[in-house]
């Protein structure tokens, strides 16, 4: 009996001395921490994207919070309301940008591009990309193995195996640029939205001479020039053999598409035009129907996974 | 007999192909390409312009740096173009095309074949003729042969070795020079000892070319310090460290040079390229190359002008029926090409053609830690995790694996039975490391 007694005594005295000593230490080293980094987390998106080039939310949070001028932090996930709402919660002046969207320039489909070796190494575009130009004769096109689609967060992007390229969903596609950081290539870019999801820009980075370019695929821009002649609002610049649509300049007039020769400007979201001109048309039409449907394919099919397996 | 002490394999070594075709000298082309960055470092200039007439072994690009090299016409002719071409992998590289007229040399450039033994000039003036003449190490890495000469401040060389290895297997190429050219090759291993302020000098040569350590054991004897070891056949026994280790019995430090533990290596291609810029002022325009492949109606081994474009050679020795892949360099480290009309470079040791059947690689498994990489590793690294972490981008955890060191000899990825391509990761986390480090030198 007397054995329990003292032991009971013993560890209740330990633990109670124990519990002071916790006590002392935890109000000695506490760190007053901002409660408002807690709400402007809460306000976050909380996708740990780290589009904003932080490591997560909480450390993009800490600086809203700390830093006076936070004109330069910018969720791309949330976009302008969400920065709106933690700017009037912190009393600071928030950035205002365009929402934007990731597009893929470049439409070298294997019809449009056929191929010219056959590539059985690492299934990786960084891989590829480090060994060789690629499997067509355009070495600045896609080379179709998919790492943006593994490094998109929000499944806004996948391979569409028919076409072999990437296809981006506008309505899942936060703009975090994670697809854009991975693609070795730099194809894809992230551009302003406009409205219903209209979009115009050159499906090509291939900076090779025009007959070079042409010869490797049947959509390459071939930097004639025609279409920054018919832009009317300076957007258009050809910078070696490549033409390039300033999407803030852009007034979506769809003169060049018209005018452009080998059909690498793309007009993507707008009506069926009523006067003639087939050639572009045709050549947008499909992606917007696979746009439509891409959405339930998303969660079943991942063509990538199977071949990046090892 | 000696070989390096840990890792390495067997292949079959395949040189039966091209063995006993004797060099042969490859008709000028009508239009030669020769590429700015032929070498490891800062690409040369060019200063020559379209439509400039130049002669063989002159300079059309100048050095682009201490770590660059100069670039030599290889043929006399009108310059047609100073643009972006193609190279073997399909990746545009500045070149300048240069269409065939005759074939004059400059002024001052030797090109009888009598053998000159007696060195005149002090090492200081070797090195200089050797950068002023475009020499690259012409085992595949083409790094520029004068910067490993100047030997840096505090570090002593001890001997020169010689990598008469070829342990890659098919090439023939410095096995053909060994046996045509022995004479040139010493004095171009004596020049370069001089060069370093060295008299010891090792050449190692693997046991399956017998003829060839016979070869240079006579001819060694009327030369100074010149010692030929025969070593025992393995791969990658021809790679820098391994050699040093081989021979020496030294290991090369982590993150070290062979000038840390006193060596100093130069291939056999080399020493000869040497022998020529100084004993015949001869400058870089020229090499030997192995166009070889086990279906291939003539291997042969081709004294091949720099900038001869490579389907010239296939054409020469057989053509491309039956081929399912191309290499430029051996089968183990070369690479493959998907431009065949990309020039020969001096770089470029072998073309060699894989028929169609053997020519694909096998659909990958999964890794099932059996280890055989890393016992096949001659670096003593762990490929599998290194391939792991390269793929996961945990690339400061591929640091302190030592995946700087991997030497990209591709034993890992040969010896894997679940066919996986651990090279092709390691390749990838090794360049993202070296980037850290030389970003972390450059902050310094």
């Amino acid at each position: 009996m007397g054995t329990l007694v003292s032991t009971i005594l013993v560890v209740s005295l330990l633990g109670g001395l124990l519990a002071l000593l916790l006590y002392v230490v935890a109000k000695k080293f506490h760190v007053e921490e901002d409660a408002r980094i807690d709400e402007v987390e809460k306000k976050l998106p909380g996708a740990n994207c780290g589009g904003c080039g932080f490591a997560g939310c909480r450390a993009m949070a800490e600086a809203l919070v700390k830093e006076d001028d936070i004109s330069t932090l910018y969720c791309p996930v949330g976009g302008g309301e969400c920065m709106k709402l933690i700017a009037t919660y912190l009393g600071k002046a928030a950035a205002e940008r365009e929402p934007q969207v990731a597009v893929v320039r470049c439409s070298g489909s294997c019809a449009n591009r056929p191929r010219v070796n056959t590539y059985d190494g690492a299934g990786s575009c960084a891989v590829a990309a480090a060994l060789y130009a690629g499997q067509t004769g355009c070495s600045f096109g896609c080379i179709g193995l998919g790492d943006c689609t593994l490094k998109c967060d929000f499944g806004a992007i996948r391979m569409n195996p028919e076409t072999g390229l990437p296809e981006v969903d506008d309505e899942k596609c936060t703009a975090c640029g994670a697809c854009v950081k991975a693609c070795p290539k730099m194809i894809i870019e992230l551009r302003k939205k406009a409205p219903k999801g209209r979009k115009i820009y050159v499906s090509c980075v291939n900076k090779d001479k025009g007959a070079v370019a042409r010869k490797a695929c049947k959509v390459a821009c071939i930097g004639c020039g025609k279409c920054a002649k018919v832009c009317a609002h300076d957007a258009i610049t050809v910078v070696n053999n490549l033409a390039y649509i300033d999407s803030t300049k852009c007034k979506m007039c769809r003169k060049c598409v018209a005018e452009c020769p080998t059909g690498a400007i793309i007009e993507v979201g707008f009506p069926v035009r009523k006067p003639a001109a087939e050639s572009a048309p045709k050549a947008e039409a499909p992606k917007v129907e696979v746009k439509v449907e891409a959405p339930k394919a998303v969660e079943e099919v991942k063509p990538n996974e199977t071949a990046n397996k090892e | 007999m000696k070989t390096f002490p840990i890792g390495g394999i067997h292949p079959s070594d395949n040189k039966q192909y091209s063995k006993e075709a004797a060099i042969e000298r490859f008709p000028i082309p009508q239009v030669v390409t020769i590429p700015l960055a032929q070498h490891i470092g800062a690409p040369a200039v060019a200063c020559v312009a379209k439509g400039d007439k130049v002669l063989a072994g002159q300079v059309i690009a100048t050095a682009g740096g201490f770590v660059s090299s100069a670039i030599h016409s290889s043929v006399s002719g009108t310059v047609t173009a100073v643009d972006m071409k193609a190279d073997a992998q399909g990746n545009m590289k500045p070149c300048v095309t240069i269409a065939v007229e005759g074939d004059e040399w400059v002024e001052g450039v030797d090109l009888s074949t009598t053998l000159v033994k007696n060195i005149t000039l002090s090492g200081k003036e070797i090195v200089a003729k050797v950068a002023e003449m475009g020499i690259v190490g012409m085992g595949g890495a083409t790094f520029p042969t004068h910067v490993k000469l100047s030997i840096p401040d505090g570090k002593k060389a001890e001997c020169l070795i010689i990598n008469a290895v070829e342990c890659e297997p098919y090439l023939t190429a410095d096995y053909r020079v060994m046996m045509e050219k022995g004479g040139e090759l010493l004095t171009g291993a004596r020049l370069l000892a001089k060069a370093i302020g060295v008299d010891q000098i090792y050449v190692g040569i693997e046991n399956n070319k017998p003829d060839a350590i016979k070869a240079l054991q006579v001819l060694a004897g009327s030369y100074l310090g010149i010692e030929i070891v025969p070593l025992k056949m393995r791969y990658p026994q021809g790679g820098e460290k391994q050699l040093i280790a081989a021979i020496t019995g030294r290991q090369v430090p982590s993150g070290g040079l062979p000038i840390d533990v006193g060596a100093v290596v130069q291939n056999v291609g080399t020493a000869l390229a040497v022998y020529e810029a100084v004993m015949k002022n001869k400058p870089l325009v020229e090499r030997v190359v192995t166009v070889t492949g086990p279906k291939l109606a003539r291997p042969k081994n081709l004294l091949v002008r720099i900038g001869t474009p490579m389907s010239a050679l296939i054409d020469y020795c057989g053509g491309m029926d039956g081929v399912g892949k191309v290499v430029a360099g051996g089968p183990m480290m070369g690479r493959a090409v998907s431009n065949v009309d990309a020039p020969v470079t001096k770089g470029t040791s072998g073309v060699l053609l894989i028929p169609t059947a053997e020519s694909l690689r096998q659909k990958p498994d999964t890794c099932i830690r059996c280890a055989k990489c890393v016992e096949a590793c001659p670096m003593g690294l762990e490929p599998y995790l290194l391939a792991k972490l390269s793929k996961k981008e945990m690339y400061d955890e591929a640091e302190k694996h030592y995946i700087a060191d991997c030497i990209e000899c591709g034993c890992c990825t040969y010896s894997c039975p679940a066919y996986l391509p651990l090279l092709d990761w390691l390749r990838i986390g090794k360049g993202e490391v070296m980037k850290a480090i030389r970003a972390r030198a450059t902050k310094k």
